[in-house]
């Protein structure tokens, strides 16, 4: 006779795993990549490629070196290496991407002790720490609409021509059309450009159940809210719609608030903390696009709201049904 | 009418048309003397006594007890001790003979009042069937006034239909309990709640109780757990037990719907409970079916009955998927208050990791809990929190552990958790 296994209740579990949670993640990633691949031409795919294993090879070092069980398995390695080379601009050179994913891996997530225990966006920290260490490299971006792998003059990076991303371009002259910024034509981070494939990705995230729409709606709808009112004293309600449009659009803010803002780990854990989230990021992200010296404030919102997100928490938790007020000590 | 949430599981009901076989009497049979919860009971027969059915075996002057009866006439061969799927406890085990015959002192019970109804649930032996194996008799023994009766048939555990089965198959006996305790209980209005994954038996029920303006029969979403006390009492009356509380602190009684159904047997035979209807299911199991089966009877023969492949057996859960034991052997026996045999194959684990503050627990859990944040608490020791965020309540339905990506046990933390406060 066999032994029994005795385990306690319940004895039957759901199917969702973490590392079915990472795929889901992965694969509403496909798009964006495929599309990168198409606007930014193979470099762009090995630059996305040396992010992903690089980050797994990280991960895998470090807990060999930590002793700890390997979690590789569990492809959250893979999807912050995703993250961060969509963060990205086309030309950065390999190896500050891979100084990147080990400041995203070893630094932010392994040393807090690994999945669920860092308090910062592993990826959001990596771009925020290139930024600063390599701020040229990481502002030097490639106009698709010149340099694609279906254009027949394209012979790689070499005269990349540093132009401005499409928000700090100035209005009205120079902006890119709205067909532009939603397939990606433009200049701008690997990953940030087009924002259709970037919005079937986060709907099919919103499906699987695996992100609440709360973050994402609250986060990208701050923004323009806030924007189309700064528009309107500017210049009139048409503007204002337009401003509020364009500034949805562009930029790393659909990247950042379907794939950033929504990560577990580091965001509030209710849904009341998720659009109290969701609302401070746009907020930040309207300031310092507004009024800051950075063109681009999504990363700097995000780690912002990351930090105060254990505050957030405590002020949200949830009255469970049935609790009776505790009385007072005597 | 809002309602408490639960979460959807496969209802894997295989054996909601099979009829209710009668269990052949088995050679031996071992009563476990901690069948109910409370106090154990101590045996009141010795080595060698001969016995009838029905005869006591067993009995407490505990408040919270009741007595055992045996289910077959035979020999008493040992008294033993022996470690059930609720702890260690005496146990009786007894040598079927071949007469089988009823003991003389079966006679229906004479009920003229309260004090004569409750005295006969407690000489019935009668435990609630649904799971927890309350005391019936104290259950309806309540100091404050009650005016709804509520009758548990949600029947929300995976692959379990022993609750359905009684009630398409004897819903007579159903609704007569219920009128039993209202009258003696001096209830205005019953209500019976049903899960819609059974709407024969819903059907059925509501047309037995067209004219009893006084008993109505609800449907019920077909989610798990609705057949926890707290969510079907809500969920039918819009009554909120509180932290503390009892159901008749909110004016409500809670009963099983075989329970009832016993108690109107009981009131016309005399015949104490000694025999009960059970699922046996499982994906090891050839023939999944439900039996009428003697209390004490060993679980292996009711695997053989039903075609369970013994080489295979990893698991063998005593009750539902969600909520039952685990068994350490095939010579457990039946309790009074199993409702269900399952035999799988496989242990459903999930690897552990981390946890990756998805929320899914928290969103899972019907009582609005937050299960990692007490997981996390319990490990620092952090009883201030743990009572904060009231680990008290929890009600180990197990909706936090299944819907987990992570694999942590958080239903099973929580018990622990509560040795903390
Ligand atoms: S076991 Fe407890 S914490 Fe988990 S879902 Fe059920 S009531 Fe909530
Ligand atoms: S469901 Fe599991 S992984 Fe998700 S928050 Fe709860 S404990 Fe953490």
């Amino acid at each position: 006779m066999n032994l029994l296994k005795v385990s306690p209740s319940p004895h039957i579990r759901g199917e969702m795993t973490t590392q079915r949670v990472m795929l889901c993640v992965l694969i509403s990633l496909v798009p964006t990549v495929i599309a990168s691949g198409i606007l930014f031409g193979l470099p762009a795919l090995a630059l996305i490629s040396t992010c992903v294993v690089s980050s797994i090879f990280f991960e895998f070092v470090t807990r060999i070196i930590m002793k700890r069980e390997q979690t590789i398995g569990d492809l959250s390695a893979a999807v912050t290496g995703l993250i961060l080379a969509l963060n990205i601009p086309p030309s950065l050179p390999w190896w500050m991407a891979v100084i990147g994913c080990f400041v995203a891996i070893v630094i932010v997530k392994q040393l807090f002790g690994g999945l669920g225990q860092n308090f910062a966006n592993p990826a959001v920290v990596g771009r925020i720490v290139l930024m600063l260490s390599f701020g040229s490299a990481m502002t030097t971006w490639t106009d698709p609409k010149y340099h694609n792998t279906f254009n027949p003059l394209f012979d790689g990076y070499d005269d990349v021509i540093a132009s401005a991303t499409p928000l700090t371009r100035e209005f009205p002259e120079a902006r890119a059309s709205y067909l532009d910024l939603l397939f990606g034509t433009t200049t701008g981070c690997l990953g940030e450009t087009c924002a259709v494939a970037l919005l079937i990705g986060g709907i099919y995230l919103i499906i699987r159940k695996i992100i609440s729409p709360v973050t994402p709606i609250a986060f990208i709808g701050t923004v323009g809210l806030l924007s189309f009112i700064y528009g309107i004293t500017d210049n009139g309600v048409m503007y204002g719609l337009e401003h509020a449009l364009y500034q949805m659009l562009s930029g790393g803010l659909i990247l950042g608030a379907f794939f950033m803002a929504t990560d577990y780990v580091t965001t509030p854990i209710t849904n009341k903390g998720k659009l109290i989230f969701g609302i401070g990021c746009g907020l930040i992200t309207f300031i310092i696009r507004t009024f800051g010296s950075y063109p681009e404030g999504v990363s700097f919102a995000i780690l912002l709201m990351n930090i105060v997100t254990p505050y957030i928490d405590r002020f949200t938790m949830l009255k469970p049904i049935g609790a009776v007020k505790e009385e007072k000590a005597k | 009418m809002r309602k408490i949430k639960g979460i959807h599981l496969k209802h894997n009901k295989n054996t909601a048309s099979c009829q209710t076989e009668k269990f052949p009497i088995p050679k031996e049979v071992l009563i476990p003397m901690n069948m109910n919860m409370g106090a154990n009971s101590e045996p009141v027969v010795k080595v060698g006594d001969h016995v009838n059915i029905g005869d006591k075996i067993g009995d407490s002057n505990a408040f919270l007890s009741v007595p055992v009866h045996t289910g077959v006439s035979g020999t008493v061969k040992e008294i033993t001790e022996i470690h059930a799927v609720n702890g260690k406890c005496k146990a009786i085990r007894i040598e079927t003979d071949e007469q089988q015959t009823v003991s003389k002192n079966i006679k229906p019970p004479v009920i003229n009042n309260r004090d004569d109804f409750v005295k006969a649930l407690r000489e019935s032996g009668l435990t609630g069937l649904g799971g927890a194996g309350f005391p019936t008799h104290i259950k309806h023994n309540p100091s404050v006034p009650i005016d709804i009766l509520v009758i548990n048939a949600a029947e929300c555990e995976p692959y379990i239909t022993s609750d359905h089965r009684q009630m398409l198959e004897d819903s007579d006996a159903v609704i007569g309990g219920i009128k039993l305790v209202m009258k003696h209980l001096n209830i205005p209005q019953a209500v019976i709640g049903i899960e819609g994954n059974k709407p024969d038996a819903i059907k059925l029920l509501q047309d037995k109780t067209k004219s009893d303006s006084n008993i109505t029969v609800k449907k019920l979403p077909s989610v798990y757990p609705q057949g926890a006390e707290k969510i079907l009492v809500f969920n039918l009356t819009g009554r909120l037990i509180k932290e503390k509380q009892l159901p008749s602190d909110q004016g409500v009684i809670v009963m099983n719907v075989s329970t009832a159904a016993y108690i109107h047997t009981y009131a016309k035979t005399g015949m104490p409970l000694t025999e009960r209807r059970i699922t046996v299911d499982g994906d090891l199991i050839k023939k999944p079916c439900n039996l009428f089966v003697k209390i004490g009877t060993p679980v292996s023969e009711i695997l053989e009955y039903a075609g369970c492949d013994m080489e295979k057996l990893r698991k063998l859960i005593m009750g539902g998927t969600m909520m039952g034991m685990c068994a350490y052997d095939i010579n457990t026996v039946i309790s009074k208050s199993n409702n269900a045999v399952l035999a799988f194959k496989k242990t459903a684990e999930k690897k552990m990791t981390n946890c990756i503050r998805c929320g899914r627990c928290i969103k899972a859990c019907p009582l609005n809990l937050m299960p990692t944040e007490l997981e996390k608490a319990y490990y620092r020791k952090d009883s201030t929190t743990l009572k904060k965020l009231r680990v008290g309540l929890c009600m180990n339905c197990g909706c936090c552990t299944y819907v987990c990506p992570a694999g942590r046990q958080l239903a099973q933390i929580n018990q622990l958790a509560k040795n903390l406060i």
